[in-house]
């Protein structure tokens, strides 16, 4: 009686199912309670514009896909111990139950079947949610060249000749494609309501495509730690109607410094929680030369190199 | 003389590590000259830091893990209260030295909380379970945790002196590189993985050597108990890649010491080779930590359920399918990367495939339960926590799977959540529960029940109060590493997640009663019989504590229950024949591991602060003790047959008296 088949279990196999249903409710609830209260908040369940809004897609899909096995699972565990407790004398004791075809068929087949829906919700999420793959829109995309500092965003618009730092405006309903790179250490570009994070990396360029559907100011940050002044490594992203974009890039045009070669490296020194501003001009190949270091890469601390000292600050 | 070591290494300006440093050396010293005073030194010395037995070894690392996590915990409540006043404001630590603590808290948790934990377990248990004698390498084994505690001091050191890293717990270049980090800091980091990555690897290819080659008479590799396959797989793992972290960092110490390229922004060097060879590492480590902990519940789940395991051919195949899955799943950990929409869909799939395979273990645990007589003892509680948090951690897993919602998430609070829902809840409670299970084997008596379940509730409790907010907060959009914030929407949740924390230490305070309340009442607990949980395997045969020898007479199997079978055969026949006693031969315990880790440990050091003599000086001590222990000229001693049978005679006397009061059960 070492292997038995697994009809036997048919009984308590109903009972669970029925108590199952019953809890169910504890599962969901708090599930869904959960997305409710992150969802209503700003985050990024609370997207702002096609990405944002589709990676929410693939993901709640992704969620319903594992829970609908997990779920069930977490019930038949907490029901199995209680069930089975040894003063229960109305459970059945197996001492010696330790094979059954279905239930091994079973243990290998649902997973199995979950991973083929979920590989394809991959597969095809990875390719239409691509960062590289623009995003199909009546307007024509406008560009943007992203440079992570030590520690502060330098926006470059191309087509317009500007700059900024630490704010980024864009005009709503318009696709953005950003390039991005760093400058010194790794950074991650991220504004969660907009979907999508990507990392700038030194001597690199990644490609993103973004848009905000609406009007309105959305939190920006980077994700990937990159030392002392991170925390601080903020900014607003503005999306504006398209006027108002213009009469935002015309005065920018009027004030602030230009940016070149040497305004650049001075930029580029290590600094914390630095105020927005603007460039009135900005030089066209400065990304590149970037890019490809023929402008070398930030400095990092000045303090404490070959000297005593082991604790170097960065100046504040 | 003493390179860049001089005063200015000690903190003064800085009061919380100068404070904190200071309070460790002062309760060192205490303990130590306590011990002095006590004259336990040459107790200590013989008995435990020269052993070579491995179920002493096991109990040494258990202890190195338990202070390592109470220090990466002591971290923890650091960043949780720094992240708790930090809103609009600066908090009370400040960027360099915040930055210091969440990475010293990863690279302890992981080096030498969880892993340290893992290893004194396999070695307690493996060759107990395999019904043998010792390890393949006793000498080497001891090797390894001295060169492991090496690793632990250097990191404790560079509180008092020096720094430690400001880059995380992975060291990403180019932030790790010279240019951006000039101090010491990342040298700590590097050179105690470096010298107690030598002691992984040799307890990887000791363990491997054991399991392969050195099994009771009878015990086929379908005849193992679950926890030795999942103790082969992982030490499989451990050989397989610990020389990728060890040659990786050697590169990036290759950078920082001697100009080299690797990693670095200029000269053609390449920052993201790094990031693909650590996590070339990095993932096969979260299965080196992780398997045993499944075998360690499939052990407690099969014996508190009072059945054999259910489908152990499947939790084979799925154990060591693992070895192989893990290695092709690295890159999930940085789909941010924009490698392009194949190379991310291969690799999100190849991670569901981890997905499968864990599924079918939890089903064959839960068929375990199907059936059973469960009894709710402290190692089961775990073990159910373990299946409930670890499911909802395989949740959060698979949508970090999947590349658009792993762009919605990658690096927040919801990653760090997930990766403590699996690590707490897989590794850490395993390491609770098999603490528990096999405390009596260590001890010959059990822990206190009730403090035991006290800490197991508030463990549980606390830890979903300190991570379901990091989840909420983290799809809120909150990076990991934030030193301060001021977006209010976090807020709430960052308090809520400190309450968590008291509630955990709460939990660490019940531990350290049980261990208290046990040893005081260690009589009412003792475990005469050797058998306490009604067990199925091999450690149970012997006496608790197990002897030097652990068994009198080497157990023959017939079955993948060893244990249940001898006494299911005993209660039927009524009788235990009087064994055989043969003379057994035991290694000697030898000081070399612990001179070569004291040398090593002055390398270190030594690298670190650019004291070129004293490395040198370090490395010929270290050399010379080696080549010392490869010419010896000792016997390995012999316990003669008449000793053994006069050992094991109680043993026989309890286990007769067992036997006639279930011969009164059956009548």
């Amino acid at each position: 009686m070492r292997y038995m088949s697994g009809c036997f279990c048919a009984p308590p196999v109903a009972f669970l199912a029925s108590k199952c249903l019953q809890l169910l409710p504890i599962i969901t609830i708090p599930t869904a309670l959960l997305a409710l209260l992150a969802g209503c908040s700003g985050g990024v369940l609370d997207p702002q514009g096609p990405i944002g809004a589709a990676d929410n897609k693939i993901l709640f899909n992704a969620l319903g896909i594992v829970l609908a096995i997990v779920g069930p699972t977490i019930v038949a565990v907490l029901i199995f111990a209680w069930w089975f407790r040894a003063s229960n004398t109305r459970a059945r004791y197996l001492p010696d139950w330790v094979f059954s075809g279905r239930i091994e068929l079973l243990s290998w087949g649902i997973p199995l079947l979950i991973i083929v829906f979920l590989g394809g919700v991959i597969w095809v999420g990875a390719h239409q949610l691509d960062p590289y793959r623009p995003i199909a829109s009546q307007n024509k995309s406008i560009n943007v060249q992203v440079v992570s500092l030590d520690w502060k965003w330098l926006f470059i618009y191309p087509d317009h000749g500007i700059a900024s730092v630490n704010e980024l405006v864009v005009p709503a309903g318009v696709p953005v494609h950003f390039s991005l790179t760093s400058a010194s250490v790794m950074n991650m570009f991220f504004v969660p309501q907009l979907g999508s994070m990507i990392m700038t990396m030194n001597g690199m360029v990644t490609q993103l495509y973004l848009q905000a559907d609406q009007a309105g100011d959305f939190y920006g940050e980077s994700t990937q730690y990159s030392g002392e002044g991170f925390s601080g490594m903020n900014f607003v992203l503005r999306a504006v109607p398209q006027d108002e974009f213009e009469r935002w890039v015309a005065a920018a045009r009027q004030s602030g410094p230009e940016l070149d070669r040497a305004s650049y490296i001075a930029v580029s020194q290590q600094s914390q929680n630095v105020r927005p501003f603007t460039y009135r001009v900005v030089d066209p190949n400065l990304f590149d030369e970037i890019v490809t270091r023929r402008i070398p890469p930030g400095p990092g601390p000045q303090a404490g190199r070959g000297g005593p000292s082991v604790h170097p600050r960065a100046e504040h | 003389m003493l390179g860049k070591l001089t005063l200015q290494a000690i903190p003064f300006d800085h009061p919380v590590p100068l404070f904190a440093g200071s309070f460790v050396v002062l309760v060192v010293l205490c303990v130590v000259v306590w011990i002095a005073l006590k004259g336990y030194v040459p107790y200590l010395w013989r008995e435990w830091i020269t052993s070579v037995d491995h179920k002493r070894i096991g109990v040494m690392y258990v202890l190195l893990a338990c202070l390592m996590m109470l220090r990466g915990f002591i971290d923890a409540i650091m960043m949780r209260s720094q992240q708790t006043f930090a809103f609009h404001a600066a908090g009370y630590l400040p960027p360099e030295h915040f930055d210091q603590i969440f990475s010293a808290h990863g690279t302890i948790m992981i080096f030498f909380a969880a892993m340290p934990f893992m290893i004194g377990l396999m070695n307690f248990a493996v060759p107990l379970q395999l019904g043998v004698r010792d390890v393949a390498f006793p000498t080497l084994n001891n090797t390894s945790f001295w060169l492991t505690c090496v690793g632990a001091l250097l990191i404790n050191l560079s509180l008092l002196v020096g720094e430690f890293a400001r880059t995380g717990w992975i060291p990403y270049p180019p932030l790790s590189e010279l240019t951006y980090s000039p101090g010491v800091g990342v040298d700590y980091y590097l050179w105690s993985l470096l010298i107690s990555g030598v002691g992984t690897l040799l307890t990887g290819i000791n363990f491997v050597t054991t399991i392969l080659k050195i099994r009771a008479p009878g015990m086929s590799y379908t005849r193992m108990p679950m926890f030795c396959w999942t103790a082969l797989a992982s030490n499989l793992l451990i050989v397989a890649a610990f020389p990728i972290l060890t040659a990786t960092l050697a590169m990036l110490t290759l950078d920082r010491y001697l100009g080299f390229h690797f990693f670095s922004n200029e000269a053609g060097g390449n920052p993201m080779m790094f990031v693909n060879l650590i996590w070339a590492w990095g993932h096969p480590e979260v299965y080196i930590l992780v398997l045993p902990a499944f075998g360690i519940f499939a052990e407690v789940i099969s014996t508190f359920s009072n059945r054999p395991l259910f489908g152990y051919r499947s939790m084979v195949i799925a154990t060591m399918a693992f070895v192989i899955v893990t290695y092709t799943v690295w890159l999930h950990h940085f789909f941010t990367m924009g490698a392009g929409a194949d190379v991310n869909g291969i690799f999100g799939i190849a991670t569901t495939i981890i997905g499968l395979i864990t599924g079918v273990k939890v089903f064959n645990w839960l068929f375990t339960m199907y059936g059973g007589r469960i009894v709710f003892a402290s190692p089961m509680l775990w073990s159910i926590g373990f299946l409930v948090t670890f499911c909802i951690g395989g949740v959060t897993g698979m949508l970090l799977a999947v590349p658009p919602a792993d762009f919605l998430v990658h690096n927040s609070t919801f990653l760090v959540a997930h990766f403590h829902n699996v690590i707490i809840g897989g590794v850490i409670f395993a390491g609770f529960a098999g603490l528990t299970y096999w405390f009596p084997k260590a001890f010959g008596f059990r822990l206190d029940e009730g403090w035991g379940k006290a800490a197991f509730w508030l463990t549980l409790i606390g830890f979903y109060v300190v991570f379901v907010p990091l989840y909420i907060t983290g799809l809120q959009g909150m990076p990991r590493r934030m030193q301060h914030y001021d977006f209010a929407l976090w807020h709430p949740w960052i308090v809520a997640a400190a309450f968590g924390i008291v509630l955990l230490f709460c939990a660490m305070v019940c531990q350290v009663i049980q261990l208290r309340v046990s040893i005081r009442h260690r009589d009412e607990l003792r475990d005469d019989t050797g058998d306490p949980w009604n067990g199925r395997s091999l450690e149970w045969a012997t006496a608790s504590p197990a002897p030097a020898f652990n068994f009198a007479v080497l157990p023959r199997v017939h079955g993948a229950e060893p244990y249940w079978e001898i006494k299911r055969r005993a209660i039927e026949t009524q009788q235990t024949a009087e064994p055989q006693y043969e003379p057994i031969e035991l290694s000697r315990n030898s000081p070399v591991g612990v001179i070569t880790a004291f040398f090593a440990f002055f390398v270190g050091f030594a690298m670190i602060w650019h004291i070129w003599w004293m490395a040198i000086l370090g490395v010929v001590g270290a050399y010379a003790a080696f080549v010392w222990f490869a010419w010896r000229d000792v016997e390995d001693y012999t316990i003669s047959a008449a000793e053994v049978a006069q050992l094991d005679r109680a043993r026989r006397r309890v286990h007769e008296e067992w036997l006639t009061q279930h011969a009164r059960e059956l009548a």
